[in-house]
Order: structure tokens, then C-alpha cells, then sequence
């Protein structure tokens, strides 16, 4: 039985279309199986035009992030100028954009930082932000789910409680009580979100999986051999792909949703410039009552963009995974 | 399994979450960075009085020892004395969650009320301009940070126009605190204070009711039973109304449960941004000034509120639908 298995590769009848002759190994089947699915998923995905629109979005927000230090015209925190005995406030400069004679196209704040580096700069936090803590929640949370509902029993019982009591606790609260624990930074927010936010993956990856793992060809290849993590690899988890990445489209918005809200109250990395930070910081020296509306507006509005984008790309797919919606 | 038994079985599930969210709170306090007591203690002080008030605390006895007396004391809600003001913890709670709650249910109650209509409209009107547009609002009600909406509303309607205040949920010298908590709520000048946060967060809040209900309504416009009730030649705003959205209505019920505790737990930023005296905004000035008992009591009651809520939505769901089996 295992020899047959081995050889025939039987269960992968629609992967061996006669194209190749060649004997290929395991891993090269494995690499082929993803690849195949990957470009169908994208070719699904691109169809739509909002769905492309957001990708190009994203895209520049990306080529931003990556060309922030060739794109920036100074340094995010680095003061432009001093103020009379350390009194920095009312001495922002007006934006060059406006029509004010200065050099900063986006003047500056009241601690004398030029706003518009600051934005591009922040460019990359919340890129970094939303892109790992959405790989970990969507990654993590796939493999809890799929791992539960293959196993099912006690394993799904005791992974479906810890999920439940992840779901007790409220977001932006343990994120703040974790930053505050753990020290603000960055990489100590990611890490917060990403403990709170693989719960939703879970559960809907681990409901998929139970109803994946009664199916035929998961029965076939359970009588032909195959071993637990072989049928969750290459059978369960290319079937569950389209909501992993639908979780981790939803998941980019949301961890940079919640980042910009956790700077905001004012627990941000003090060393990093983010999109929450500035908004912080804007409010700390009131800008709203002096009206100094381009020091507010534009990080909100990136952030808006952002999030926006990874709402569509997720909707997008969510409409493949869902045709119903329609 | 039968319905009693699921209710055992929950009830017990729900006894255990509030123990386990009740013992990482413990841990993740004790772990904080900092000296708690450097806030009460004035300078002034001698170093034995500092050492007596920190025993008075309780912060010298052994982990266990602490860890115990946290778990009796979470039984009888008595969570302690505030370190920065010394008043009680509970008391604390009894004077930030009704406001939170008031804010909260005003915008929760406005926000479903229109986005289950623009949900059932837009589920009926499949395809049309009206839906998209409703679409796209919704998505972006849901994308653009509550915050940052209720900044641009401040900075616009309060500091330019003048029209809402700028902070708070009274004005100076209106007596809100000598006065009931009922008299105040249904005064002019609280109800002007109101407006802004709460038109915000309903905003914020209309665009999840909107999008399940219309999903929620594609599925039963495609039973059959809609095709008798045309059949049988009824009205078209009856069959919409009476029939489709009767049925369709059953996922908001839960969803509304679940959302109104992430509501209450998500309080933190709207009241930060409009100075809403809530319960959310004093949990991170708490965290902030490393006030242990007053995060730890407020914490607690924002994630007893989602747990019970849960906890709700999972009991109603069964009454509610009798297809629902129990195994």
C-alpha cells in the first residue's frame, strides 16, 4: 500500500496531466501543488477592478516604505529648528504646498519636525505592522485550525478553549496592557496583536477543516497511507487557502487600524515615526485648536488608504471563496 | 446532548474564561515595569512610612499568597483601593460605566436601526447603484479610524464652527456631579455633548449590521419560500419586510450581541478623542500612572462584558432557531 502510494502519486491525478514524465520528488510535487494554486487564486483575484485598485495602492505605499530615505527631504525626527528658551509651540511652519514661503511641503509640527518626511517615514511602520502581524495571525491561526479540526477530540477542545478565551479579551485594552507590560515599541505591539489576533483565523479555518477532513479525497488518502501531517499539508491546506488569505487581507487593516490607535493614546514606539505617533502628537499640542489642519489630515488619510485597500482585496476575495455574495 | 445540558456546559465554559482572563491579568500586572508605589509616596515621606504603605498593599507578600487573596477578592467584586486616589476600585467602576454605557447604547441603537434597513435595501436591490454605493460606505465607515473621524469632527464642527464642544460630557459648572446621574443624562446640555461621539461611533458601528444583513438577506432571498409569497401575489414591500427580513434577521441578533461587548471594550479611543469620562479612558489613564487596581477592575469589567455577551449570544442563538442541534 505505502509503496503504491509512494509511486503512483495517484492522488494528485490533476497535477500529472501527462505534461511531465519525469519522476519528480515529493517536495518538487509539493512546490508545483502551491504554485498552481497560488496563480489560480491570483488570476481569481485581479479580475476585479477595486481589487486592482487596492493592489496598486498597496503597491505604492510599498515603493514609498522601500524608497522612504530617497523620497523623505529630511529626517522624520530630526528638529529643523530651535525655538526661543525651548518653546516650540506656535512655531510651526506654514506648508510650502499652501503657498507659505518655506521648504517644507508640509510645514512642519510644533516640535519642529517636517511633516511630510514624517509621513513618508511612517510609511513604513505601518507597512511592517500590518504585513508581519498579518502573516503570523493568518499563519498561526491556519495551522491551530487545521491542525484542531483534522485531529478533532481533545486536541480541538483544548486549542477551540484557548481560542475562546482569546475571544474574552477585549483588543485595544490587552494591546495597551501588553505594550505597557512589555515596553512600547514596535516589534512589542506586532507581537501583542499577533498573540490576540490568530482567534479569528482559527475558528473559521478549524470549521472549514472538520467539514474538509469527512470529504472523499481526504478518505482516499487516508486509506492509501497517507500520514496526518501529509494530509494536512497538501490535501487540508490548499483547499482552506482562499479564507487564510481572506483573514490576512482583513488582518493587514485591522493590525494597522490598531496600531495607529495604541500610538495614539499614546503607548507608540517613541523612537519609530507611525501614522499614531503624529496623530498623538498633533493632539498633544493641539493642533486642532490652532487649526493646523495639515499636521491631522494626511496621516489620517493614509491610514485610511491603507486600510481601505486591505478591506477590498479581502472583500475581493472573500467573493471568490462565496459566490453568493455577488 | 440535550439544551440543559449545553447550558451547564456553557455556564461552566463561562466561569472558567473569567478565571483564566481574571489570572493572565494577575500575572501581566505583577510583571508591569515600575514602581506603583512611586506615585502615592510623596518624597516627603520616611522610608519606613513607604514601607508600611506598601505592605498595607499587600506588594510584600509571596506571589501565591497575593495570587489567592486576587482570586477571593475577584468572587465578592472587591477589587481593592485605587493607588493614585485611594478611593475604591468599585466605586471607580460605578462612576466611569454608566457614562460609557449611555454613549455606547445611544450609538449601538441608532447604528442598527439604519444599517439593518440599508442592509435589508441593499440585499433586495442586489446589483443596483444603491447597493454598491451602500457597500462602499459601509466598507468605508469601517476603514477610517473612529478616532481620527471624531478629530476631524472635533476639529471641524468645535474648533472652526463652534457648533459641538470640544471635550467632555458636561459643561463647567453645570453641577453633573450634584445632580442624579438621570437628571444630568436627559438635560440639553449633555445631550449637546453627546451628539458628536455618538453620531462618530454610530457611523463606525452602522457598516457590520449593514454587510451581514445584506448577506444575511441574499441567502433567504434565494428559498423557495419567497417565490410562493410572490406567487400568492403579495406586495413587494411585504414580501421584503414581513418575509425576507423576518428570516434574515437571525444572524444580526448574535452578531449584535458579540459586537455591543466589543463596543464596550472598544470604548477607549472614541473617549480618549472627546474626553468621555467612560470606562475605557480611565483604564489607559490607569495603565499609564501604573494604577494596578483601577486597570486590573476595569479591564475585568470591559472583558466580563464581552464574555457575557458571548456568553448570550450562544443561549439566544439556540432559542432563536430551533433548527439549532446541540452535540
Amino acid at each position: 500500500m505505502a509503496q503504491e502510494e509512494q509511486s503512483s502519486g495517484s492522488i494528485f491525478t490533476d497535477l500529472d496531466d501527462g505534461s511531465t514524465d519525469t519522476e519528480v520528488n515529493k517536495w518538487q510535487r509539493t512546490f508545483r501543488l502551491w504554485q498552481e494554486t497560488l496563480r489560480e487564486h491570483w488570476g481569481m483575484l485581479t479580475d476585479e477592478l477595486s481589487v486592482k485598485l487596492s493592489m496598486l495602492t498597496v503597491a505604492g505605499f510599498v515603493l514609498i516604505a522601500i524608497f522612504a530615505p530617497y523620497i523623505a527631504t529630511h529626517q522624520p525626527l530630526q528638529r529643523q529648528y530651535q525655538g526661543d528658551d525651548g518653546i516650540l509651540i506656535d512655531k510651526w511652519v506654514e506648508p510650502s504646498l499652501l503657498g507659505a514661503n518655506s521648504e517644507y511641503l508640509l510645514g512642519t509640527t510644533a516640535e519642529g519636525f517636517d511633516i511630510f518626511s514624517q509621513l513618508v517615514y511612517g510609511t513604513r511602520a505601518a507597512l511592517m505592522v500590518g504585513l508581519i502581524a498579518a502573516v503570523f495571525t493568518a499563519g498561526i491561526g491556519t495551522l491551530v485550525g487545521l491542525v484542531a479540526g483534522y485531529y478533532g477530540g481533545k486536541v480541538d477542545d483544548a486549542l477551540m478553549r484557548l481560542v475562546d478565551f482569546l475571544y474574552g479579551m477585549p483588543l485595544l485594552p490587552t494591546v495597551i496592557v501588553l505594550v505597557a507590560v512589555l515596553g512600547p515599541n514596535l516589534w512589542n505591539i506586532i507581537l501583542a496583536l499577533i498573540v490576540l489576533q490568530w482567534r479569528s483565523t482559527a475558528r473559521v479555518i478549524r470549521s472549514q477543516s472538520l467539514s474538509l477532513r469527512e470529504r472523499p479525497f481526504v478518505k482516499a488518502a487516508e486509506v492509501a497511507g497517507a500520514g496526518d501531517w501529509h494530509i494536512i499539508s497538501r490535501h487540508l491546506a490548499p483547499n482552506v487557502l482562499p479564507m487564510t488569505f481572506l483573514y490576512g487581507s482583513f488582518g493587514i487593516a485591522w493590525a494597522i487600524l490598531a496600531e495607529a490607535g495604541v500610538s495614539f493614546i499614546g503607548l507608540g514606539d517613541p523612537n519609530t515615526v507611525s501614522w499614531g505617533t503624529m496623530l498623538q502628537a498633533s493632539r498633544a499640542y493641539s493642533a486642532l485648536s490652532f487649526g493646523a489642519w495639515w499636521w491631522f489630515v494626511p496621516p489620517g488619510i493614509c491610514i485610511g488608504l491603507l486600510v481601505i485597500s486591505g478591506f477590498l482585496i479581502g472583500r475581493g476575495y472573500e467573493e471568490i471563496t462565496n459566490p453568493k455574495l455577488q | 446532548m440535550g439544551k440543559a445540558s449545553f447550558v451547564v456546559r456553557r455556564t461552566l465554559q463561562l466561569v472558567v474564561t473569567l478565571w483564566a482572563v481574571g489570572t493572565v491579568l494577575f500575572a501581566l500586572f505583577r510583571l508591569m515595569p515600575g514602581d506603583p508605589t512611586s506615585y502615592v509616596v510623596s518624597s516627603q515621606m520616611t522610608q519606613e512610612a513607604r514601607q508600611q504603605l506598601i505592605a498595607s498593599y499587600g506588594l510584600n507578600d509571596p506571589l501565591h499568597i497575593q495570587y489567592i487573596r486576587f482570586l477571593e477578592n475577584l468572587v465578592v467584586l472587591n477589587f481593592g483601593q485605587s493607588f493614585h486616589s485611594n478611593q475604591p476600585v468599585t466605586e471607580v467602576i460605578a462612576t466611569y460605566l454608566p457614562n460609557t454605557l449611555v454613549l455606547m447604547l445611544t450609538a449601538f441603537i441608532v447604528a442598527y436601526a439604519i444599517g439593518i434597513t440599508l442592509g435589508v435595501l441593499s440585499g433586495w436591490y442586489r446589483g443596483s447603484r444603491f447597493e454598491r454605493s451602500t457597500v462602499i460606505t459601509a466598507l468605508t465607515a469601517r476603514s477610517v479610524p473612529t478616532f481620527y473621524v471624531g478629530l476631524i469632527v472635533l476639529w471641524i464642527f468645535g474648533a472652526r464652527l463652534g457648533v459641538i464642544p470640544m471635550s467632555g460630557m458636561t459643561s463647567l459648572g453645570t453641577g453633573g456631579s450634584n445632580a442624579g446621574f438621570f437628571d444630568m443624562v436627559f438635560s440639553m446640555d449633555f445631550v449637546h455633548h453627546l451628539l458628536a461621539p455618538a453620531v462618530v461611533l454610530g457611523f463606525y458601528y452602522m457598516g457590520y449590521p449593514l454587510l451581514i444583513m445584506r448577506s444575511s438577506m441574499l441567502e433567504v432571498l434565494s428559498e423557495d419560500f419567497i417565490d410562493v409569497c410572490r406567487a400568492k401575489g403579495l406586495k413587494e414591500r411585504t414580501i421584503m419586510f414581513k418575509h425576507a427580513a423576518r428570516n434574515a434577521l437571525l444572524p444580526i441578533i448574535t452578531a449584535a450581541a458579540i459586537a455591543l461587548g466589543y463596543a464596550v471594550g472598544g470604548s477607549v479611543l472614541i473617549e480618549t478623542v472627546f474626553a468621555w469620562p467612560g470606562i475605557g479612558r480611565e483604564m489607559v489613564r490607569a495603565v499609564l500612572r501604573r494604577d494596578f487596581p483601577v486597570a486590573q477592575g476595569t479591564f475585568i469589567v470591559l472583558a466580563s462584558t464581552i464574555i457575557f455577551l458571548n456568553f448570550v449570544a450562544d443561549l439566544a442563538y439556540g432559542y432563536l432557531d430551533p433548527r439549532v442541534t446541540y452535540d
